[in-house]
């Protein structure tokens, strides 16, 4: 818990990233304040993955500093361990271990990482299914279930850690057309409940209504943000408005 | 020429004598050497890399030598060594079983460690970053997540090796085994009838592979089971 509000919950300082000689972020400055809704978006390749997955180091930065929570993202394991308890994470392609039961998914990093006896976490595990609102498939495995539900289901798991800060990295875009409002209403109640989140997302609509600020990145770098209403009614930049162009123009 | 019937119905129960050591070849030699391929494996994805180094020297030389050469150098070349003779190992060597199970674990550990690994590196990256993500440990996820999908990916490659090791165990026949093999050709050499015996006992090694197929074909089903949509 952070009581000092003044500290951010997500601080990135001049953080740089390459693959190689290719530079994937450039000179990110980003701070997120507790509870804040953050909607990042952006041409293809613009580094806005790399940006969210630098924040629980799937990525590793090579320049500039994270802290989150206070803590410093070091080569350190028991900071990346400390970092990953307060951060859960939604990925584009659900990721659900295909081989556990919808249930043992949920419970499974509960049991190992969390030390929650097996009947608690079940009892964790079926709370959140139901707050998702699929506690039947309990028992199914990830491929019996619509894409739509498998990724209720990994914001389920993610949410059964009891995180501070989730991020979600393009969470409806390998879903089908019929299936992304479903997801779409779950990140909209977690909003309202004061989660802290932040989202990689071409869903414009998602991002008017829920976010409390958007931030639009291109060729690496944090080209502008701005509030929802002064990001599409009123974008500042060149980039910006040409790729409000290409995504709005249907 | 005639095919003498009556002389296959009299060799069969012979042969299958052999079965026992056949047997006891293929299932202890598979065991020991699963064992020894996980070790390999290990060594392998440990990331340290004098372990990997081993390990791939330990493969190239078992996978680039003929098996029967390998039992051959086992069989009359270790016991020159004085030092084996007085080791604790000397019990099991100085006898031509032990040197052909030692033959093939070495062998077969050797090319299951490369079938594991290959499962391994099948296993979807995005998988092990939702371990992460969650705050699983490297082992943890090892454990919990490779495993048991690295095995079912596996398992077609490795049930063909324990197969061809079925079919390995022939060749301790050569070091005096009474495997089904040397069996037949000892009954061979009585009755130069090649052809009745050496088609029989083909045939017993066919019907042992469908058995071992057929096993095989079930535990596929059991560890697939969570990639069928159906229930």
């Amino acid at each position: 818990m952070n009581d000092n509000n003044s500290q951010p919950s997500i601080e990135m300082i001049k953080v740089n990233k390459f693959f190689g000689t290719f530079q994937a972020l450039k000179n990110i400055d980003l701070e997120v304040y507790k509870g804040e809704r953050i909607v990042i978006c952006g041409p293809s390749g613009s580094g806005k993955s790399t940006l969210i997955r630098c924040i629980n180091r799937l990525e590793k930065h090579n320049e500039g500093r994270i802290n989150i929570d206070g803590i410093e993202l070091t080569d350190k394991v028991e900071n990346i361990d400390a970092v990953r308890r307060e951060v859960g994470m939604v990925f584009q392609n659900f990721n659900l271990f295909p081989h556990m039961t919808i249930e043992k998914n949920l419970m499974i990093a509960q049991q190992l990482v969390r030390k929650t006896p097996k009947v608690e976490a079940r009892k964790i595990a079926m709370q959140y299914l139901e707050r998702v609102k699929i506690p039947e498939q309990a028992h199914k495995y990830p491929i019996q279930l619509s894409g739509g539900q498998q990724q209720r289901v990994a914001i389920a798991r993610a949410l059964c850690m009891n995180p501070e800060i989730i991020l979600f990295d393009e969470p409806t875009s390998a879903l089908d057309p019929e299936m992304i409002n479903e997801v779409l209403d779950v990140m909209v109640d977690l909003a309202k409940e004061g989660m802290t989140m932040v989202c990689v997302t071409h869903e414009m609509g998602f991002a008017r209504s829920v976010a409390d600020r958007v931030i639009f990145m291109d060729e690496g770098e944090i080209v502008e943000q701005a509030t929802p209403q002064a990001f599409f009614d009123n974008p500042a930049n060149e980039r910006t408005i040409k790729f409000l162009n290409q995504i709005l123009s249907h | 020429m005639s095919f003498d019937l009556n002389l296959i119905l009299q060799s069969l129960p012979q042969m299958l004598a052999g079965l026992g050591i056949t047997l006891q070849l293929l299932l202890v030699s598979g065991f020991l050497g699963l064992l020894l391929a996980i070790l390999l494996l290990l060594m392998r994805i440990s990331g340290k890399f004098y372990l990997d180094w081993t390990a791939q020297v330990y493969i190239y030389v078992f996978r680039g030598t003929p098996i029967l050469v390998q039992i051959f150098i086992i069989y009359y070349g270790l016991p020159q060594f004085e030092a084996i003779r007085e080791s604790m190992f000397w019990h099991i060597l100085r006898e031509p079983t032990g040197c052909a199970i030692l033959a093939l674990t070495l062998n077969t550990g050797a090319y299951v460690s490369e079938i594991l690994r290959g499962g391994v590196l099948s296993v979807d990256k995005g998988l092990l970053e939702a371990g992460s993500a969650l705050g699983m440990s490297a082992r943890q996820k090892f454990i919990y997540i490779t495993a048991p999908l690295a095995t079912r990916l596996s398992l077609p490659a490795y049930s063909n090796d324990v197969i061809s090791l079925l079919k390995s165990t022939a060749l301790a026949s050569t070091i005096t085994i009474t495997d089904m093999t040397g069996i037949a050709r000892t009954i061979v050499a009585d009755t130069y009838a090649p052809y009745e015996i050496f088609i029989s006992l083909a045939i017993v090694y066919m019907i042992f592979t469908f058995g071992l197929q057929k096993l095989f074909g079930v535990i596929e089903r059991y560890l697939g089971r969570y990639t069928r949509r159906e229930e």
